[in-house]
Formats: structure tokens, C-alpha cells, sequence
């Protein structure tokens, strides 16, 4: 894990108050990334803003040198994000936590579920699997249409259902509602997403062995404050979310 | 420039240690830099049992600051000596032991208990948690109650007990004198102001605490304040803490009495904030006149 000042790339908003950020990292750096790591990101120079901001990884670029974030303006914090500028410095923790154990895991097929901000790290894993020779179903909820992002790059990787809380596009309702109804083979899931979600997926899914990224507040997002943490599955001990996590066997955690 | 301070119990090389509650036991940082710069580590709190603390939400962000509702989380004391202090000990830099509790006794017992280890330079006594016993207030808001526990504390200790002031108080100084007449060797001043912000989505606070510490350069002016006050009473040292984030801000705690300072929050936001002061402190001190820490102590303060 380092602190790093690296240029934007490029800024774009994608959906609905959701921007992806492009920035410019050295490959030697990017390689050692996996999916299901987050970055922490300083909002601005001064006193306004004293947390950073912890985003997922979305996508790596080794060729260009890119690392792309997608994250969704919650605040006054994200919104001053939203207006950096091409070439402009980010002060970066790089990278952070655990992520998805692919490279120890047999396995011929995953189910990925994500909901809103918690979709952007599946396309990262949903990447690696495919190039490991895994094959990828996804399934990804939003509130709305407009909010929906990444269908079409997931699409390209393997089977993709879409659903929103409104019903304006795709199927009416939530992830847990395609998994119910539609006949999905698999062996490992892996899910990010609000806690609501995580829930219903985690007891939903509960035959099948599966790993779910958390998210919480967080201060240090090195594991020094003791702000994000989760109880484990006995009730017994406190897991930190930025280092022990964030993503945990879903039998391994209280949600 | 000599940036060194004698305090009881701390022989620091500069006044820069990173507060309570924000370094953990110091191994997150070290993967930034060298803890030997440091004037000295500030541990975690350590109760007597092991203690999970409350339920997240446990930080939010404020103007310039942030709020905390950590609950005192930590392994209890005879973990932190057996499993966090020796990796510590790889460092030339004191260490100082924050120590909490929920009675007098308990707090006894943790200083006792961290009489076995010979790795603690100093206690610093955390007065701003609740007295269990005596219905939850808290021990710091008390002249006697935070007196009391002073005394026992420091008849436990075998190091100095410098005590950690809460500013949740209407007269900050009938404590800082209470607790210097108590024995205590230093202060600690000041801990977090209490506060809460509210979720407007879900209209209801936004930690699960309801209340937290609020930490950050928005409560310097108040520490500022406490440490100017607290300096013309006392004769024991102080050091100062709340909202640094500045060699400037630094300066502004020794002018106002502070002999040596610690920083907090400004870690969260820039791990490296620590040696950066160090490296920055003498070009403010020369610039405002200074060839020494020592000398800028308590400058703020003229005979009228």
C-alpha cells in the first residue's frame, strides 16, 4: 500500500450522478491490484474535507496505464470529485484491502450480483474470471433506468440481467428477484452492494459458498481507526472492513 | 534547530506524537514512515477486558472536522502488552499508554497491569468515559471524581500520569487543578467535544451512537482556548491536542502553553502528517522568531 499523486485521465458521468475517473498509474503498481481492492481517495488540499473517500477498483488497464473508479455523488465530498479536471493531482492510498480470492478458488462458473455502487467492482472480477477461463453470469439492480451503468461491458463478458426497484427497465424489482426466477448455474457467488442487499443475496444464496464485499463509513482505511468493522459470524470478535475486508466469506461475517 | 523536550517520564527528540485513538499501536503507520521520527507513540486506549465498542455507524464527516463513536475498542490490556507493544519496541521513540475504564478499579488495575512491562514511558489517563457506576457521567466532568481517580491511578503507575482533559466542562480549570493537585505529572488537553449530526434521509442520527467526539481543525480555536487558560493555573506541563494539522497550528499550541502537541484526525486524511510537521516546525519557529521549541512555550502569555 503507498500514497500516490497521480494525474486524471479522464472524468465522465456515466448514469445518473454516477461518474467514472480514469487515472494514470504505473503498470508495476496496477498489476499487483485485485479485484475487489479499493483506493482512498483525498477529496482536497485544506481542512473542508478531513476523511478520504475509499472507492472500488471498476476496471484496470495495464496497456494505458489506467485505473478506472465509478463512484456515485453521495455528498458535498464526492460532488467536489466530480468537477476534477483532466491532468489535475489526486492524492491516492493505493491499494487497500483484500479482495476476492480468485486465484485460490476451483471453480467453472460464478454468479456475480451487485447493486448500484457496488456494481463497479464486479467488472474488475468479472474480468479476471473470464481470463482465468471462468465462465461469468451477472446479475446487477438499480432503483432506476437511468441509473444503470456497465450493462453492455458486462454483456460482453457473459449472460447479464438487469433489474431496477421501479421497474423502468429490465426486471421489475430486485437481484434476489432474478435469482429466484430464473434457472442460474453456478458454483461460487460474489456480491457487492448495499447491506440490505448483501443480506437478502447471503441467506438467498445460502447453499452455495459465496464472498461479499462490505461497505461502511470509514476513517484511516488502513485499519488504524477502528471506524469500519463488522462482527464475525460468532458475535465474538470485530473484523475491520478496510483491512481485514472488505471482501469476507459470506459465512465469515454478521450482516 | 533543537526541537528536543524534557517532560516527566518523556525525553522528546521534537513535540509531534500522534494522539489516542487515531495510530492504533502504531504498525498501520510504520508503513509509511520510520515511527522513530515521532516524539512519541500515543496507544490506543487500553480497558482492562477485551472490548468490541458500539455499532457502525461510528464516524461522519463535519465542516473541518469529523465525529466519532469508536467505543473504546480494543483487545484489553494484557493482549496489548503481550501482542502490540513488542512490535513497537523496534522503535526508538517512547510510548506513552492511554488507559480507560468504566470504575476507579478498573483503571487501577490497567495501569497496574502495564506495571510488568517496561516498554511505557508515561500513562496518559483518558478521564472522558462514563463512570458506570455512578450513573454514566463522566469521570472528567467531576473535580473530585477526576481527582480521585488521578490519585489512584498514579499510586498504580510506576511511570508519570499525564491526564487527558475532556472540554465537556464549564470550568475546565477547577479540573486541570483538581487533578495537578491529585499528583498528576502532566495534562493532555483537550479531548473531543460532544456532537451529532443527523441523517436527513433517514431523520435520525447518523451514528449509531447518537453522539460522538467531535475531532478536527474545527475544535482548535476551543483547545487553543482551554490550553491558554489551564497554563496560567497550573505549573505541570501540557500538552496540546486538537485540530493540528499546520507547524503553524503546532506553534500556535506551544505560544499558548502547550510544551509539546499531538495530532489526530489530520492522519486520516494525510498518513504522512506526522513527519511533515517535524520536517516543517523549524522554518516556523525561525520565522516567528524562535531558535528552540523551549523557548516558544507559553509566549502567547504577557503580564498586563
Amino acid at each position: 500500500m503507498r500514497q500516490l499523486i497521480v494525474p486524471v485521465l479522464e472524468i465522465e458521468e456515466i448514469a445518473k450522478a454516477t461518474y467514472q475517473l480514469d487515472l494514470e498509474i504505473e503498470k508495476s503498481l496496477l498489476a499487483q491490484i485485485k479485484p475487489g481492492q479499493f483506493i482512498h481517495i483525498r477529496v482536497n488540499q485544506g481542512s473542508e474535507f478531513m476523511l478520504r473517500r475509499p472507492i472500488s477498483v471498476a476496471d484496470i488497464d495495464l496497456s494505458l496505464n489506467k485505473l478506472t473508479v465509478i463512484f456515485k455523488v453521495f455528498g458535498k465530498g464526492t460532488d467536489v470529485l466530480t468537477h476534477l479536471k483532466t491532468g489535475e493531482l489526486i492524492d491516492l492510498l493505493i491499494p487497500l484491502g483484500n479482495g476476492y480470492p480468485i486465484e485460490s478458488i476451483e471453480m467453472e462458473h460464478a454468479l456475480l450480483v451487485g447493486g448500484g455502487v457496488g456494481v463497479p467492482p464486479l467488472y474488475y472480477l468479472a474480468k479476471s474470471l473470464v481470463e482465468k477461463g471462468i465462465k461469468v453470469t451477472t446479475v446487477i439492480g438499480f432503483q432506476t433506468k437511468d441509473e444503470i451503468f456497465y450493462e453492455k461491458e458486462f454483456a460482453t463478458l457473459g449472460e447479464v440481467f438487469v433489474t431496477t426497484d421501479d421497474g423502468s427497465y429490465g426486471t421489475k424489482g430486485y437481484v434476489t428477484d432474478v435469482l429466484q426466477h430464473e434457472e442460474l448455474n453456478f458454483d461460487y457467488y460474489f456480491s457487492c452492494g448495499p447491506a440490505p442487499m448483501l443480506k437478502a443475496v447471503k441467506k438467498y444464496l445460502h447453499y452455495f459458498p459465496g464472498y461479499i464485499s462490505l461497505e461502511e463509513r470509514m476513517g484511516c482505511g488502513i485499519g488504524a481507526c477502528y471506524a469500519c468493522v463488522v462482527k464475525s459470524a460468532d458475535g465474538k470478535d470485530q473484523k475491520k472492513i478496510c483491512t481485514d475486508g472488505p471482501v469476507f466469506n459470506a459465512t465469515e461475517v454478521m450482516i | 534547530m533543537n526541537l528536543s523536550v524534557k517532560l516527566p517520564g518523556l525525553n522528546l527528540k521534537n513535540p509531534i506524537m500522534p494522539a489516542s485513538g487515531c495510530f492504533s499501536f502504531g504498525k498501520e503507520y510504520s508503513q509509511f514512515y520510520d515511527l522513530s521520527k515521532l516524539g512519541a507513540v500515543v496507544i490506543k486506549a487500553a480497558t482492562l477486558n477485551e472490548r468490541l465498542g458500539n455499532p457502525t455507524p461510528r464516524v461522519a464527516e463535519t465542516y473541518s472536522g469529523m465525529l466519532n463513536a469508536i467505543g473504546l475498542q480494543n483487545p484489553g490490556v494484557e493482549r496489548i502488552i503481550d501482542q502490540e507493544l513488542p512490535y513497537l519496541k523496534n522503535y526508538d521513540v517512547p510510548i506513552v499508554a492511554n488507559i480507560a475504564g468504566s470504575s476507579v478499579e478498573e483503571y487501577e488495575q490497567v495501569a497496574r497491569a502495564f506495571q510488568r512491562t517496561d516498554g511505557i514511558a508515561a500513562v496518559e489517563l483518558n478521564i472522558s468515559c462514563p463512570n458506570v457506576k455512578e450513573g454514566g457521567l463522566q469521570f472528567g466532568t467531576n473535580p473530585d471524581v477526576a481527582a480521585e481517580v488521578t490519585r489512584r491511578v498514579k499510586a498504580a503507575s510506576n511511570v508519570p500520569v499525564y491526564v487527558k482533559l475532556t472540554p465537556n466542562v464549564t470550568n475546565v480549570v477547577e479540573i486541570a487543578q483538581a487533578v495537578e493537585q491529585a499528583g498528576a505529572d502532566g495534562l493532555t488537553m483537550i479531548n473531543s467535544l460532544t456532537g451529532m449530526q443527523i441523517d436527513l434521509q433517514n431523520r435520525r442520527p447518523l451514528l449509531a451512537n447518537k453522539v460522538g467526539g467531535l475531532t478536527g481543525p474545527a475544535i482548535k480555536p476551543v483547545a487553543i482556548r482551554m490550553v491558554y487558560q489551564v497554563y496560567q493555573a497550573v505549573k505541570i506541563p501540557i500538552i496540546g491536542v486538537g485540530g493540528i494539522m499546520t507547524a503553524e497550528d503546532v506553534l500556535e499550541f506551544l505560544l499558548a502553553g502547550a510544551s509539546a502537541v499531538q495530532v489526530g484526525t489530520a492522519n486520516f486524511q494525510n498518513p504522512m502528517i506526522c513527519p511533515e510537521l517535524i520536517e516543517q516546525l523549524p522554518a516556523c519557529l525561525a520565522k516567528y522568531g524562535f531558535k528552540s521549541v523551549e523557548e516558544a512555550i507559553g509566549k502567547g502569555h504577557h503580564s498586563e
